[in-house]
């Protein structure tokens, strides 16, 4: 663990230290109030009626036994939600298409997988509110269903969406089919390079949906008053996307809408769409009583979205001096029951670590009767990045070339064009790929069974719509209201910088999340952009404050407003005034406020543009065990490019804890389906995430390759860290084992069913 | 039918509470008793979010029932700091960042001081074996492990 990230001879008396978090103490005492902690009075419990079958016609659904239950106060089916046209908006990062949302938080022609919400009831208990669900008739007609990727662009599977015609094909398909988009990134001309190549390797590879597993499971309490202004408390990652399209479902003025997110309990993109909320609205106005909705963890993992499993091809040629010559690679990955997987993301950043001349990334995008991927750290990202990054190591291994160099050899740098674009700025790949080949950790001795495995890996990260206000309270202390939510430590990194910007202690600024009411607009906490985005914005504001502090104080001073600056925490005659009278502190400034012209602040609206990637390098030890094919991760190390780390121990807590999601994916977690088409581990108990006794200490280390358009340096950190794991790990099994592992999670009756083959071949190692 | 009535002790108040049958001690506690620092992460037993003592025996209060508290002492994350003094616990998990979103942060507090009452001197693998029922999504467990080491030896030293 690093001391202090600061640069040799740094001014900065905030940044880059470790002070307490400014909501530490609420959160270790029990005060933090998170989704299901809130009591209205009067609440009722709101449950969701959800379908048994994965794929089924809705023939229809009678709710009229239900409402006549003595405690139930309301009840919603799709008929309480106006359709909506099918048009893909601009959201963030995102496109969103109404039609799908309306239909994924209420089904309505068909059930599209198990889970599939059909009804929702308000009672005054929760058990009246199960005892109504078991009393609402669904007909159904039951039809075929498919779940695997590869099957469901076979011609002839079952048809999700009977008008969805493959997008971003040229010309369009005369049939339907599951693929809902095409998409394709070309760089040179992969066939031209392919040619030069001393050694091609392809290979295929699978990975199994994965859920964020955030601990605490959606939860919203909403109120409707009688003239149609509604209330919202609820756990998001983002409250004014909740406005948004809450508003939008249920057909009312945003302004009717005012969303206050609560402590998050965890999100990892999970908490960026809407499930609950829309249905908790719907039953308050027609129930007249505020309604509180809270998921089991068995709805969480049947019915709110894991991410992607896929299917993806890599071809790869290189000459012998390492030099790769041509990449390829194809991507299929599942939906859900929706359009919108993370393919495009996930083909812009499979070969974004490097500098390349012919690039092919071919990705499609695939409903399947599962419930809609959501957003999961780096969506897309690792999944693409696995493959490559294995085919890579395999290479390595072919070409008697040490992997760090022959990453080093073609690592992309300041200038490079990536095949999905854009020419990057300064960016940290060979600074992250230095720090690996000079840690202790590259050179340590293995032990018996052990393999080494090193990967890199990319992300984007975003910037956005923000707004940050910053008052001057009547003392001089300072209140700052920002719109991100705060998921792990984003309190603390905003009072630094602004505290940094004003000159004063950190304790004199009290730092609040501000609901859709207090605030402009907020994109959502996501796409690593909360520091970076609202870090701007609070710098922004302070320096507006300073600037109208320094008006006030030259109004009293009769200098003009050139004639003072701001320094050290207060306000100066500057120039061939210098001295002339007593500087003041924001104390003092706040004190002649309201004489001088009334309350002072700042507030910042901005698009925060400038986001620059964050690229990782991670070296994993794993040891086999050669009897039951467990693997242990004995030692890890995580090295990525944090462009400036604003309070380190959050930078290294966003690494370690990427790295745990990482591994957990590498090695046990997946959604297991019956041919059924049911989900048959919808608990912690059978989708088992890595717990402390299956992990080692994760060591860090925070390289800084400042971030030129962020007042502090700042690039994203919180996506990255999930990238690089599971290849790194794959690649230390392959080295431990002498098998290479194409299949995740590389849990133990795989591993020992291949490794019972490779040794019946003579290949195995161990 | 009627419902429970229940007289036990809570973070050494004596408290009574009505509650049904089938309710859990985590219910009433939250909900009776408006103590929500006790979170629901699954309400199966397995994440650990719901972590209370009875009689001094780490429990998730999920798997107990809200009648079984009659007569008991249960010990919640409400009780922890005294007065305005936090445990070294409590202190330790902020000074190390041992916690990012914060909703399994009261459970993995319980549990940690579960253990250091009857393990003063827990060894790495002993502390992640017991804390091996409480989940932690974003932190790795690593900062956690680290604050409750360094907890332990400065309670030794007190």
């Amino acid at each position: 663990m690093q001391e202090k990230v600061k640069e040799p001879g740094s001014e900065f008396k905030w940044v880059g230290t470790r002070p307490d978090r400014p909501d530490g103490v609420d959160k270790v005492t029990g005060r933090a109030k998170f989704g299901a902690d809130l009591v209205m009075a009067g609440q009722l419990v709101g449950k969701v009626l959800r379908s048994p079958h994965p794929h089924a016609r809705i023939r229809g659904i009678d709710t009229s036994a239900a409402e006549k239950l003595p405690g139930v106060k309301a009840v919603v089916t799709a008929k309480d939600f106006k359709d909506q046209p099918s048009e893909f908006i601009p959201a963030g990062e995102m496109m969103i298409n109404y039609r799908d949302v309306v239909r994924s938080v209420m089904a309505r022609e068909k059930a599209l997988y198990e889970g599939h919400p059909i009804a929702a009831v308000a009672a005054t208990s929760a058990a009246i509110a199960k005892e109504a669900l078991k009393l609402i008739k669904v007909d159904y007609e039951v039809l075929p269903h498919v779940i695997d990727v590869v099957e469901a662009m076979k011609p002839g599977a079952p048809l999700l969406h009977e008008d969805m015609y493959t997008a971003g094909v040229d010309p369009a398909p005369k049939t339907p089919s599951n693929v809902a988009k095409r998409v394709e990134f070309v760089l040179g001309d992969v066939a031209a390079g392919f040619k030069q190549a001393d050694l091609v390797v392809e290979r295929e590879f699978t990975t199994k949906p994965v859920h964020q597993g955030y601990i605490e499971p959606h939860a919203v309490v909403a109120t409707v008053s009688e003239d149609g202004q509604a209330d919202v408390w609820v756990t998001t990652q983002g409250h004014w996307i909740v406005r948004a399209h809450c508003a939008r479902l249920l057909g009312w003025d945003v302004s009717k809408v005012r969303v206050t997110s609560s402590e998050i309990g965890g999100g990892f993109g999970g908490k960026t769409v809407v499930y609950l909320e829309p249905l908790a609205l719907a039953l308050s106005k027609k129930a007249g009583r505020p309604v509180k909705m809270v998921m089991t963890r068995e709805e969480v993992f049947r019915a709110s979205g894991p991410t992607s499993g896929a299917h993806v091809r890599v071809k790869i040629g290189v000459k012998k001096d390492g030099s790769i010559v041509a990449a390829e690679a194809e991507l299929k990955y599942q939906a859900g029951a929706f359009a919108g997987s993370p393919v495009q993301p996930g083909a812009m950043c499979a070969y974004a670590p490097y500098d390349l001349e012919n690039v092919k990334v071919v990705g499609y995008d695939v409903v399947t009767n599962r419930p809609k991927v959501a957003a999961y750290r780096a969506p897309g990202g690792p999944i693409s990045e696995y493959a490559v990054e294995s085919v890579i190591d395999e290479i390595a291994g072919k070409i008697g070339m040490d992997p760090i160099e022959l990453r080093l050899k073609n690592a992309a740098k300041q200038g490079t064009k990536a095949a999905y674009g854009p020419k990057f700025g300064p960016i940290g790949m060979i600074e992250t790929l230095e720090a690996a080949k000079a840690h202790a950790h590259w050179r340590t001795p293995l032990g018996k069974n052990q393999g080494r495995g090193i990967a890199s890996g990319f992300w984007f990260n975003i910037g956005g719509e923000t707004s940050v206000s910053l008052s001057l309270n009547e003392d001089g202390t300072l209140a700052l209201t920002a719109g991100t939510p705060d998921i792990g430590g984003l309190r603390a990194s905003l009072c630094m910088m602004a505290a940094e910007e004003l000159g004063v202690d950190m304790d004199k600024i009290r730092v609040q999340i501000g609901d859709t009411g207090q605030l402009g607009y907020n994109f959502l906490t996501g796409g690593s952009r909360a520091t970076f985005s609202s870090g701007m914005a609070t710098v922004e504001a302070a320096r507006e404050l300073v600037k109208e502090a320094c008006k006030r104080a030259a109004k009293l001073w009769e200098l003009p407003v050139e004639a003072v600056e701001y320094k050290d925490g207060a306000v100066r005659p500057a120039g061939p005034n210098a001295g002339k009278h007593n500087p003041m502190t924001l104390k003092e400034v706040a004190a002649i406020a309201g004489k001088t012209g009334g309350p002072i602040g700042g507030y910042s609206r901005i698009n925060a543009a400038g986001a620059a990637p964050s690229l990782a390098t991670h070296i994993a030890d794993v040891e086999v065990d050669p009897d039951t094919g467990r693997v242990w991760v004995v030692r890890y190390t995580a090295i990525q490019d944090a462009g400036r780390a604003i309070h380190p121990s959050y930078v290294e807590g966003q690494y370690q804890g990427g790295v745990a999601q990482g591994i957990g994916w590498a090695l046990n977690e997946e959604y297991i389906y019956g041919d059924d088409g049911k989900l048959q581990n919808a608990g912690f108990l059978d989708y088992r995430v890595p717990v402390a006794s299956d992990l080692p200490m994760i060591d860090t280390v925070i390289v800084e390759v400042p971030n030129p358009r962020h007042p502090y340096g700042v690039r994203g950190v919180g996506e990255t860290p999930i990238v690089p794991p599971m290849a790194a790990i794959a690649n230390a099994v392959a080295n431990a084992t002498g098998v290479r592992f194409t299949e995740l999670p590389m849990s133990p009756p795989k591993v020992l069913a291949a490794l019972d083959a490779a040794r019946a071949k003579g290949t195995a190692k161990i | 039918m009627a419902k429970h009535h229940v007289a036990t002790t809570v973070n050494g108040d004596a408290v009574e509470f009505l509650c049904e049958t089938q309710e859990t001690l985590l219910d009433c506690l939250r909900d009776q008793l408006g103590l929500t620092g006790t979170k629901e992460g699954c309400s199966t037993g397995d994440c650990g979010a719901c972590s209370v003592t009875v009689d001094g025996r780490l429990v998730c209060s999920c798997l107990v029932l809200g009648v079984e508290a009659n007569g008991k002492s249960i010990g919640t994350i409400e009780g922890m700091a005294k007065g305005d003094e936090l445990h070294p616990l409590q202190r330790k998990f902020i000074e190390h960042a041992a916690l990012q979103c914060g909703i399994c942060t009261p459970g993995f507090l319980v549990a940690s001081k579960a253990l250091l009452e009857k393990t003063p001197n827990p060894t790495e693998i002993e502390l992640r074996y017991w804390l091996a029922g409480n989940l932690c999504r974003c932190t790795g467990y690593d900062k956690i492990v680290r604050a409750v080491l360094d907890a332990a030896t400065e309670m030794r030293g007190a």
